[in-house]
């Protein structure tokens, strides 16, 4: 089936962080390599760079979905919200509200408090959050279509830390799409969660850190093509004994 | 009078949110604005005036993941 974005549907499964890269010429030539439909960014003082680097993500023509990256509060997230719709003219909000400095893990009691508030005032949301199974379901009651939980911490590489809570969330949740937003390194850990049947990845690290981003945004292309056409092919079940692939029947006498 | 500009003291002459930032070059920039930690949107800027001491917070697309 096909999950939509709040009405959007994209024409890649990929997002991509707008963050790290070595140059702006970097940046966009990972977008072009990637063929990302989505490009995420975030609101800061205004330095000086704001007004080029707003000029540069528009020329990248995805969508754009602002975040809340480093908002701790409630509150914070919430007030940076209601900037980042004026600044994107954009209702989406990928909504970050961080319960630890370590592990960057989302705090899910200010996750879902916020994302109460956000959609009652017409927010369509992103959810940054865990893999836990209640918390999805309180964000899908609390108004939200489309959640984003993460495989790994931010910025690790790590992959997919508990598969088998990624796959939960794909079994109950099947009307909601569902974005692996965190953790990911390498393009075996996208087409990974793609066979999964998960709905899009988003990446930034493991692209804008590689040592040649825009190869590594290709072959991230490459791995969520390949997972998203083996998830609409319906893989084979796994079994523990071994079954020949080729006929018993005819084989010659030879012993 | 003196004010907090993203975190840096300023002294400014404008006495709304939208005079200062014209002060500051950012009349039409692309930035979203709070005043003391609560949003002001853009149409509400020549309305909100200002108190000395003042933190004033002026927003532009930067980096994200």
């Amino acid at each position: 089936m096909t999950r939509d974005f709040y009405g959007v549907t994209l024409e890649t499964p990929l997002m991509l962080g707008t963050s790290q890269y070595p140059s702006p010429a970097v940046l966009a030539d990972a977008f072009r390599s990637s063929g990302a439909s989505v490009a995420t960014v975030s609101l800061r003082r205004e330095m000086g760079a704001g007004q080029d680097f707003w000029s540069l993500v528009q020329e990248l023509g995805t969508h754009i979905l602002p975040n809340t990256a480093g908002c701790h509060t409630v509150k914070e997230a919430v007030t940076t919200a209601h900037m980042a719709r004026e600044v994107f003219e954009t209702r989406w909000i990928k909504l970050e509200v961080i319960g630890h400095t370590d592990t960057l893990q989302p705090d899910p009691f200010g996750l879902l408090e916020a994302a109460r508030i956000l959609v009652a005032e017409g927010f369509e949301v992103f959810p940054y959050t865990t893999d836990d199974l209640v918390l999805a379901e309180r964000l899908v009651d609390a108004g939200c279509r489309v959640l984003m939980p993460w495989a790994a911490p931010i910025g690790s590489g790590l992959g997919i830390n508990n598969r088998y809570a990624l796959r939960t969330l794909r079994a109950h949740l099947p009307d909601v799409a569902l974005v692996v937003d965190a953790g990911l390194g390498v393009p075996s850990h996208a087409a990974s969660v793609m066979e999964m049947g998960y709905d899009a990845v988003l990446l930034n690290t493991a692209v804008a850190k590689a040592g040649d981003p825009a190869a590594m945004a290709r072959a991230f292309s490459l791995a969520v093509e390949a997972g998203r056409t083996a998830y609409l092919a319906d893989p084979m079940e796994p079994r523990d004994m071994a079954a020949p692939s080729t006929p018993v029947i005819g084989k010659a006498w030879l012993t | 009078m003196n004010i907090q500009f993203n975190g840096e003291t300023r002294t400014v002459h404008g006495r709304t949110l939208a005079a200062v930032l014209e002060e500051l070059g950012l009349a039409n920039a692309k930035v979203a604005t709070a005043v003391n930690s609560e949003f002001v949107p853009a149409a509400a800027r020549e309305s909100r005036e200002l108190q000395p001491g003042d933190r004033i917070e002026a927003l532009a697309p930067m980096m994200g993941g």
